[in-house]
Formats: structure tokens, C-alpha cells, sequence
């Protein structure tokens, strides 16, 4: 598995932009994917130190809300949390299910139809979908766009932050620090491919320990994800802390995105146009004189020049 | 330029009227254009003209709401000669002599005709809900204690009222350079005569009323004074 997305030369998708990303240097690069297995998750945290450890971020402490989620929820400095939820089945048996909330890296990415900055998100050929900070403009439509509540916006600099999958290190051929953190192999990373073979494999053996409904969190309705889970549940995956259970981008953000600008813009550019073309063919409606009598009108005009009787 | 007696024509627009609705003028331009660079990528160039991209974010919407005080005065300073009359209909009606400048078959109409008094309205409408949509998005104020769903649906309503009040601002904007005299009348206040009685036969009446003239003649069928044909 190759990584090398920070070339700038294999850029499939850019925000705000109508003309082709350079992308020659995609050939071969084979989309990647992490697999987040919540069964064999203990909630260590560990991926979360990792996460800010090697991206240098350092959260402001906060407080105990009384749950293990801790912070309570994402922030710009926390770009992974754990989030936990006690669930009673059937047969009134405790699961405790933990999921590690981070973003879901959408082959059809929410935030990057949203963003009206040029370049300020990007997503690679390996899949991975980048927010280029250095072109944020702080507007937040990342937030509105995204189907999993992941963006979030710094107060220091109002930026968009969010998990980067550790694009940085997947560069060198490294796989994300979450990844190589984890304890329990609950976290892996390789080409999409192996995830998902992988992931079958899991599911396979969560369904020969009484997991029914066990299968793979892919979600067809962003175009699938390069964050799969592997869930016990996979027929409720509102339970692992509400996890989406079909997600896409929200109609009103394909409302507010889709062909209806072009079109409004074209629209606008005509109407300026319009109103050019009748005035060259129907002409201005020319002020009336005040008097017929051309001398008496031109005598009118002195008045006004001289502005004598200016009120 | 063929015009007459206008420093001593009649005053249609005050000083304050005058500078309020060029307060707002210059604002709603700045607005579109700072609104504009951000709705497609086609425009995004426009952000140059405020200092960058993310100075054009930022200052948005405090024009927005400098904008917004000025038009609630200006609204209702201009609610009473906006109310939609029977000879409005008719107008509207004959809006094919209107824009082929056959102004002597349309009936007299009060200070505004039925496009600027459906100009009013269309702001009227417009302006509140680009206001409030447009809080609900201010970063870093508002946005952050706002759900999702209510981002995603002011972000949508926002641009698409802008469209509609951009429409509204080109047809103002050509409307006030089709029809000569207008541009004068709000920069410098004062119309002639024949300028009020061609274009708002009830209104110069009623000012001529006031002035005391009995039988002003703004109604008569034959407004259009300078006809070569008398």
C-alpha cells in the first residue's frame, strides 16, 4: 500500500472548485481504509492519547459529565473521543458499547460540497479527506454539510478542524497513530480492500458467537467510507451513540448546493443582461420637458444651471 | 439631457430619505458582492475587493446588520406609499406598454408605480429573512449554539432569498437608469414638473393640491406634455 497523497498531484476532489484537481499522480494508489472493530474495543482510550500526542494537540482539561466520555464531545482539539453506551438486549443482557467517534472520511464528503473556499478541503486519491486550514475561512458550512456532526470550529483561530487519518504519517507509509496505539488490534488500517476482507472475517466470527445481526458500517448513502466499523448491531446502529443509520448529505444541503447555483448564477448574469438589451432596443424613457416651447424650455435650463432658485 | 425646471420642480426626496436609502444602497451592494464570492466559485474572486477571503466572511454580516437598521426605517418611512391601489392592478397589467415605453396608455399612478411599490415588498420580504437566517450563521457568534439541522436549513433559505433580492436589486438598479430622472431624484432630491406628471399623475396632484392649485392637471389624458403632435 502506497500512501503518498501530500504530493498535491493526486487531489480527486477540492473544495469549490468546477475544473478537474491535478490528479496524474493517482495510478496505483489504492484507496485506504480503517477498521474501527467496536467488539474487541475496551475503551482504554489510548487512540485518543495517540491522537494528541502526535498531532500536538492539547485539549484544555475538562469535567467529569458523570459518563466515561471524556471530553464530552469533539472539539477542535479533540479530533477522536470514545464515546460509551450501555445497551440492554433481548435476552436483557448489558452490552457496553464503545465506539470511537471520529470522522468518517465519506468518499462523497458532506463538508467538501459545502466548503465555498477553494482548496480549503481536499480528498486524495487514497481516499482520505483533508481540510487545508491554511485556506479555511472559518464559515462553518463544513458543519452543515457533514452527516456525522465531525467539523468543528476552532475559537483560536476559526478554523474547521478534524481527524486528518493521520494523513501526515500515511505519507510516509505509516498507519494512523490511533492505529498503532491500540491495544487490542480493535483499530486497523490497510487498503479498503483488506479492510473489508478483514472486517467479513470478524463479522463471520461475531455470527458464530450469536451476533445475528453482526456485519460492517460502510455506508452506501455517502458512497461508502474509508472508516468502516465492524458492530454487533449492524442492524441498529443508532445504539452505538447514535451512529447514522443512513446517512447522506442532508437534501437541504443538496438543495442549497446542487445545480440550482450554477443555474442562479447564470440567472443573475442574465437578468444584468437583460435589462442592457432592452435598454438598447426599446431605449431609456426620456425625461418629458416641462414646456412644449422649445425657447421656453431652453430658457427653464439657463434657470436651472445658474441654480438662482436653488430650494 | 432634455429636461426642465428641475432645482425648482418638485421635492420627491427629502435629505434624510436621500441618504438613507444610499446607506443602504452602498450596503446591499457591498453585500452582494461579499455574498456573491462566497455562493459559487465563479465569484470567489470577488473576496479580493474585501481584504481576502477570510475578511470578506468576517465583515458580511455586520454590513448585513448596518444594512438592516437603515432598511427598517426606511420600510416604514415608505409603508404608507407602498400600499397596493386599484390603478396598480391595471398597470401591472399593461406591463407590455411599460417596458415598450408606451407611457401615455397607462393610468396615472400615485408617488410609486406598482413595480417600485412590488420592489418594496420583495425587500420587504426578503431583507428580514436574509437577516435572520443570516444570525443564525454568524461565526463566531451564534453559529456554534445553533443544531445542525437549523444551519443546514438557514445556509439554504439564505442563498436562495439572496437570489430573489439580487434579482430585485438588477431590476432596480436598470429601472432607475431606464427612466431618466430617477437617478436625480435620489441623488439630488428634486424632479420637474413634467417629470411628475408623465410618470405619477396622482402624486404630482396631490402635491399641486397641497400648493393650492385646483386643477393640477397630472390627470389630464394628454400628460405627456412636449408632444410634437399639439
Amino acid at each position: 500500500m502506497r500512501g503518498d497523497q501530500i504530493n498535491l498531484q493526486n487531489i480527486v476532489a477540492r473544495s469549490a472548485t468546477t475544473t478537474p484537481s491535478p490528479q496524474v499522480r493517482q495510478g496505483g494508489v489504492e484507496p485506504v481504509a480503517k477498521l474501527i472493530d467496536v467488539s474487541v474495543c475496551i475503551g482504554c482510550k489510548a487512540c485518543q492519547v495517540a491522537c494528541s500526542e502526535w498531532n500536538d494537540l492539547r485539549d484544555e482539561v475538562g469535567h467529569c459529565h458523570g459518563v466515561y466520555d471524556n471530553p464530552i464531545d469533539l472539539t477542535p482539539e479533540s479530533f477522536e473521543v470514545m464515546r460509551f453506551s450501555e445497551y440492554e438486549d433481548e435476552q436483557g443482557n448489558l452490552e457496553w458499547l464503545i465506539r470511537k467517534d471520529n470522522c468518517m472520511h465519506c468518499a462523497e464528503p458532506g463538508c467538501l460540497k459545502a466548503c465555498p473556499s477553494p482548496g480549503a478541503i481536499v480528498q486524495y486519491a487514497n481516499g482520505i479527506v483533508d481540510f487545508n486550514s491554511e485556506h479555511c475561512i472559518g464559515c462553518g458550512y463544513c458543519v452543515a454539510g457533514c452527516p456525522f456532526d465531525i467539523p468543528r470550529i476552532s475559537e483560536r483561530d476559526n478554523k474547521a478542524y478534524k481527524c486528518t487519518l493521520c494523513s501526515d504519517r500515511v505519507y510516509h507509509g505509516l498507519e494512523p497513530a490511533c492505529v498503532k496505539s491500540c491495544p487490542t488490534s480493535a483499530i486497523m488500517f490497510g487498503t479498503k480492500e483488506d479492510m473489508l476482507d478483514y472486517g467479513a472475517s470478524r463479522v463471520a466470527n461475531l455470527k458464530d458467537r450469536g451476533y445475528e445481526n453482526a456485519g460492517i458500517y460502510d455506508p452506501q448513502g455517502v458512497g461508502g467510507t474509508h472508516v468502516v466499523y465492524v458492530l454487533q448491531h449492524a442492524d441498529k446502529p443508532e445504539i452505538y451513540s447514535g451512529l447514522p443509520r443512513d446517512p447522506h448529505i442532508a437534501p437541504t444541503v443538496e438543495l442549497w448546493k446542487g445545480v440550482t447555483k450554477p443555474i442562479m448564477s447564470v440567472a443573475l448574469g442574465m437578468s444584468v443582461l437583460a435589462g442592457f438589451f432592452h435598454y438598447v432596443m426599446k431605449g431609456p424613457k426620456e425625461e418629458p420637458e416641462d414646456d412644449p416651447d422649445p425657447e421656453k424650455a431652453h430658457d427653464a435650463r439657463e434657470i436651472d444651471k445658474r441654480g438662482e432658485d436653488r430650494l | 439631457m432634455s429636461h426642465s425646471n428641475v432645482k425648482h420642480g418638485i421635492l420627491r426626496y427629502g435629505w434624510w430619505t436621500r441618504v438613507n436609502h444610499w446607506l443602504i444602497a452602498i450596503s446591499f451592494v457591498l453585500l452582494v458582492l461579499s455574498g456573491l464570492s462566497l455562493f459559487y466559485p465563479a465569484f470567489f474572486g470577488l473576496t479580493a475587493l474585501f481584504g481576502g477571503p477570510e475578511p470578506t466572511r468576517i465583515v458580511h454580516p455586520y454590513i448585513g446588520v448596518f444594512m438592516s437598521l437603515f432598511f427598517v426605517i426606511q420600510a416604514v418611512r415608505f409603508f404608507g406609499d407602498n400600499l397596493i391601489r386599484r390603478h396598480d392592478v391595471q398597470w401591472m397589467k399593461q406591463i407590455r406598454d411599460v417596458l415598450a415605453n408606451r407611457d401615455e396608455r397607462l393610468p396615472p399612478v400615485g408617488k410609486n408605480n406598482a413595480g417600485q411599490k412590488l420592489v418594496y415588498w420583495i425587500f420587504l420580504a426578503t431583507v428580514p429573512v436574509l437577516l435572520v437566517t443570516g444570525i443564525v450563521l454568524w461565526r463566531p457568534w451564534v453559529a456554534d449554539e445553533m443544531p445542525i439541522w437549523a444551519l443546514r436549513w438557514a445556509v439554504t433559505i439564505h442563498a436562495y432569498t439572496a437570489f430573489i433580492a439580487i434579482i430585485t436589486l438588477v431590476i432596480h438598479v436598470y429601472s432607475a437608469i431606464w427612466v431618466k430622472g430617477s437617478v436625480r431624484a435620489m441623488t439630488q432630491g428634486r424632479v420637474s414638473h413634467a417629470w411628475a406628471r408623465h410618470h405619477h399623475g396622482l402624486w404630482y396632484d396631490e402635491v399641486r393640491r397641497k400648493e393650492g392649485y385646483d386643477d393640477p392637471g397630472g390627470l389630464s389624458p394628454n400628460r405627456d406634455v412636449p408632444s410634437k403632435r399639439t
